[in-house]
């Protein structure tokens, strides 16, 4: 491999670690703040696909998709937070894990029943649908750098609302101390709500992006679910700075493994999982 | 010759399990055919075929092929009327033992039909061996169900993988190129047609340079691309199948790997997906036993009723359902003739012989003797594309496609 | 016979029906009969993590998968390998892994002891996926099935499925009755002080780590039987045996029956594949079967919210006795 083509795979290891920091901010939040598992975040990202598939077809347009698709998410996301993870704050995570694990069972067959089961390209949209040459036989697809950019964009806009804004504040200070956010008046539940929809919303909008790229078809979510659940932990629990450092980490890890060392490349990440914990059992970025 | 006579043995043991399915043993034979059938019960037939998944697409036109066969008959096989039993195997390998056991034990099916993916098809063997029930297997080209896994009750009207690569080795080498990648779905399928690849390329002095794997069903081709491009090869080929074959051919194409590194393949890399992925798929050149370009009386007659029925163009699956129903129809038929042929190989061991019982079934594809063509399919649309190299490792394999082709 | 007598002789008496079973039907359901037993191996050994040791394992299912390939790669092609070495083999290793792995991951705790299992289990899962050790992606197979010698002598042929049916059921009475004796002794009680208060514990003096990776090792070996058996009875293995689907199936099993509760982790399986069975059946559910893990997902959830005690606390509620303190609260 030489220079030009390491500064290739280099590009695409953080395109694909960066669509992973879209799935696991989500998972990250609500680890961090509301403290749960939640298995069945993939399950959003695998509907986000969906949606967007569906809805392109129907109105022929992947932006069009994609802006009809977010509102559908966040409101899917506020009303799984009213009608079923409200119930679990409380409880010992075997029971989110069962919830969750059943959530999956039945979004999959929802999936079935309204979608199919079989297996749909997405079209690039037609601005985006071109290469960048980048050696004599080697071209860059637009649409990748484009997620890329859309996926960065992304990421300082969910720096900035944590760190900047009344609503961010009003989000950390509820992932320390719950009950002294409550008892100075603010509404907790309201801002556990946004917080569990924006996280969906999230995955389920890196699952559209992605649908050109990885095509759509069932138990699309479990690969990326499991991935992102090693990011999570890579990075400390509830730490969005962590999940990016992980994300890039295992995107550049799959990616490089995969051309280098194909014939450990689907272990690499869990053997960086282990070495991690055994290091810091609190990730990288995890408060001890 | 050893090979040989296993398979000449194998298929009398095919043409009595299906005289048995006809409900005639040794004493019904002697009874007009009419006579004998009509008192049967209903023949149970057991579909084992992916509803589901990349390969959904390929299980359904190998359904829709196989009721056309049965449909011609007037829905009835050897006058018996068919109660179907369907089990959706997903392309998992993981629950094909229990799949079929299902099928067998539960159902009590005598006959079963399936499956595309090759790893399935080998948890069919496992079970299928131990039971003994009849099976014609449509598609998943998994060397061993022929090979060392095989049992009499076993029958494909299909491929073994290798061979569908096979021939790629002569293709290549007549375009000149020396060394080629190969890139395909990391599973038993892709793996032998790696290796069945490897084999015809390097007769032919050229060399495998590389091997490259996707998880099935994965279809992230982005890093391997890259690295394809870096190696630059003369040639790069791959085996992907359904959806997967679709995605990579336009990831190829928004690569700007088109038209800078040829790219082959067997059959499934264009059949049934051209359609999908515009002028993605021109130039690509593969091999395969059927192509949609066959021009015999009989592919034609075939290619009508099915799209008249199902409202879509068949593939090569659809003609391996096809032939899959025609073969479990043919079985009841041929009976009568079956004595004498049988004494006949018992005198002659000759291999040659034992294939007599194969003509009788008309098959869709490769009606033509095979031995030492080569198949060249230009874009998918191949004009001399039905013709099979039977040329390769020791025939093993060969038996069910010895019924088909000689 | 007062009540208490009738609850002793109980499981004798379903035990002997079992064993009756292979007289009345001997295909399908004593197939399934059999797998349904094997799993409640598996899930009493998880149980034994979950519901007495207070340790969440989401990677079970390494060891079940583990003693299963370990099983597929001692068999030589075609011959039978002997049940009398290649079993106690199997579980061998399992503890072995059970005793490394444990090492590592006990030194976390809640999500991430939940998460280290399951990489574990992921990592062992590509081992035999990704590499050709164990047939990849598409498993591999066990031809001759083990069979039991004693010099010319055959005792037991598990070519023979009632044979390997009453094997099963023997090793399953055989675990319940171990797990039984365990859970009874000092030890047993220690794990669950542990579970309790694992602060108090140690205060109290009790090497709580050392505890805790016996539990891990001993509910690895069993699991290790159960993936020995699983893999004896379809003669086969595969990646997905080892993966984190079948690691939560397990879970549900347990939960669904009722944690820390031994029989109620044998009522997990029995509901678990029963239901399973029963939904996915065409003839009763007709195109809904194929969508039957509609009705399982809501099934769970509704567990997960209203029966956190599952069908034992279910059992219990009806005959009015307190449940006992096993469950998280």
């Amino acid at each position: 491999m030489d220079f030009a083509f390491f500064l290739i795979q280099l590009l695409n290891g953080l395109q694909y670690g960066l669509l992973l920091f879209l799935v696991a901010s989500g998972l990250t939040l609500i680890f961090g703040i509301m403290g749960i598992i939640n298995l069945a975040h993939g399950s959003f990202y695998m509907v986000g696909a969906y949606l967007a598939w569906s809805l392109s077809s129907l109105t022929g347009s992947l932006t069009v998709a994609i802006l009809l698709a977010i509102p559908l998410t966040v409101i899917l996301g506020m009303g799984l937070e009213r009608l079923l993870f409200r119930h679990l704050y409380q409880r010992d995570h075997l029971y989110q894990v069962l919830l969750t694990y059943g959530l999956i069972l039945v979004f999959e067959e929802l999936r079935s029943l309204i979608w199919g089961d079989d297996v749909h390209g997405v079209a690039v949209p037609a601005l985006l649908n071109a290469s960048i040459p980048l050696t004599e036989n080697l071209s860059y697809p637009v649409y990748r750098l484009a997620i890329s950019g859309v996926c960065l964009l992304l990421a300082a806009a969910l720096y900035l609302l944590i760190q900047k804004t009344r609503l961010g504040m009003m989000i950390r200070a509820g992932a320390s101390n719950r009950d002294m956010v409550q008892s100075l008046g603010i509404d907790i539940k309201l801002i556990y709500t946004l917080v569990f929809a924006l996280g969906i919303a999230l995955a389920a909008f890196a699952g559209m992006i992605n649908a050109p790229l990885s095509s759509v078809f069932r138990n699309l979510g479990s690969h990326v679910l499991i991935i992102c659940f090693v990011v999570v932990v890579i990075g400390g629990i509830g730490s969005v700075k962590g999940a990016m450092a992980a994300s890039l980490l295992i995107g550049l890890a799959e990616t490089f493994g995969q051309v280098l060392v194909p014939e450990v490349a689907g272990m690499i990440v869990y053997v960086l999982m282990a070495v991690v914990l055994v290091w810091r059992p609190q990730g990288l970025f995890g408060k001890a | 010759m050893k090979k040989n006579d296993q398979a000449g043995y194998d298929r009398r043991e095919f043409l009595r399990g299906t005289t048995a399915i006809a409900g005639a043993a040794v004493a019904g034979a002697l009874l007009p055919i009419g006579t004998a059938f009509a008192q049967q019960a209903k023949l149970k037939v057991g579909l084992m075929l992916p509803y589901t998944g990349t390969y959904a697409q390929l299980g359904v036109a190998i359904t829709n092929g196989f009721k056309l066969a049965v449909e011609e008959r007037g829905g009835k096989l050897g006058g018996r009327e068919i109660e179907w039993f369907t089990v959706d195997d997903e392309s998992n390998p993981a629950k094909a033992p229990e799949n079929v056991s299902k099928l067998v034990q539960r159902d009590k099916v005598d006959v079963v039909i399936g499956t595309v993916h090759s790893g399935v098809v080998m948890g069919m063997a496992k079970v299928l061996k131990e039971s003994g029930t009849l099976w014609i297997n449509p598609n998943g080209g998994a060397g061993a169900m022929t090979g060392a896994a095989c049992a009499p009750n076993f029958f494909r009207t299909s491929f073994s993988n290798w061979q569908t690569t096979h021939a790629l080795g002569k293709v290549l080498k007549a375009k000149g190129h020396k060394n080629a990648v190969f890139i395909t779905w990391k599973y038993a399928a892709g793996e032998e047609m790696m290796e069945g690849f490897k084999e015809g390329f390097e007769k032919e002095g050229g060399k495998l340079t590389k091997e490259l794997f996707v998880p099935f069903p994965q279809v992230e081709f982005q890093a391997l691309l890259t690295e394809i491009a870096s190696i630059k090869p003369d040639a790069v080929v791959a085996f992907f199948a359904g959806g997967g074959a679709a995605k990579f051919l336009k990831d190829y194409q928004a690569a700007g790997l088109k038209g800078k590194i040829p790219l082959y393949g067997s059959g499934f890399l264009t059949d049934g997906v051209l359609d999908a992925v515009g002028d993605a798929g021109e130039g690509v050149e593969t091999t395969l036993h059927y192509a949609d370009g066959l021009d015999t009386k009989k592919d034609k007659a075939f290619r009508l009723a099915y799209a008249k029925t199902f409202k879509l163009q068949p593939d090569v699956y659809a003609v391996q359902g096809y032939d899959a129903g025609q073969l479990l129809a043919a079985g009841p038929r041929r009976r009568q003739g079956q004595h004498r042929r049988q004494a006949r190989h018992d005198q002659g061991h000759g291999s040659g012989q034992d294939r007599q019982p194969a003509r009788a079934v008309d098959l869709v594809q490769g009606a033509q003797p095979g031995a030492g063509h080569v198949p060249a399919q230009g874009g998918g649309q191949g004009e001399q594309g039905a013709r099979r190299g039977l040329e390769g490792p020791g025939g093993s394999g060969a038996r069910l496609q010895d019924l088909a082709f000689l | 016979m007062n009540s208490s007598r009738f609850a002793q002789l109980l499981p004798w008496f379903v035990l002997g029906l079992l064993a009756l079973f292979p007289l009345v039907e001997n295909t399908f359901y004593m197939q399934l009969l059999t797998k349904v037993l094997i799993m409640a191996i598996f899930a009493m050994s998880l149980d034994l993590l979950v519901g007495y040791t207070g340790l969440v394992s989401f990677g079970h299912a390494a060891y079940f998968g583990l003693a299963g390939y370990t099983l597929a790669l001692m068999s030589p092609g075609y011959e039978a390998v002997s049940l009398w070495w290649s079993l106690p083999a199997a579980i061998v290793v399992c503890a072995l892994f059970a005793l490394i792995t444990g090492m590592l991951v006990l030194r976390t705790r809640g999500i991430y002891f939940i998460m280290v299992t399951l990489a574990f289990a992921q990592m062992l899962f590509f081992v035999f996926h990704d590499t050709k050790l164990g047939g990849g992606s598409d498993g591999a197979y066990i031809y001759v099935k083990p069979s039991m010698r004693l010099g010319d002598f055959e005792l037991v042929n598990l070519e023979k499925a009632e044979q390997f049916y009453w094997l099963v059921l023997f090793l399953m009475a055989a675990a319940y009755l171990l797990l039984h004796r365990v859970l009874d002794s000092s030890f047993g009680r220690a794990l669950l002080g542990i579970k309790v208060n694992e602060h108090r514990m140690r205060a109290l003096g009790f090497p709580v780590f050392r505890y805790q990776l016996a539990s891990f090792t001993l509910a690895g070996s069993l699991a290790g039987i159960a993936g020995y058996l699983a893999a004896v009875q379809y003669g086969f293995v595969n990646p997905e045996i080892l993966s984190w689907h079948q690691s939560g199936a397990v879970l549900m099993m347990v939960i669904l029956g009722g944690m820390g509760t031994l029989y109620g982790a044998v009522i997990g399986s029995f509901a678990f594949i029963l239901l399973q069975e029963v939904l996915s059946n065409q003839a009763w559910f007709g195109a809904w079967a194929k969508h039957w893990q509609l009705a399982m997902g809501i099934l769970i959830m509704l567990v997960a919210l209203y029966l956190p005690q599952g069908l034992a606390g279910l059992a219990q509620k009806f005959r009015g006795k307190p449940v006992p303190e096993s469950a998280d609260d």
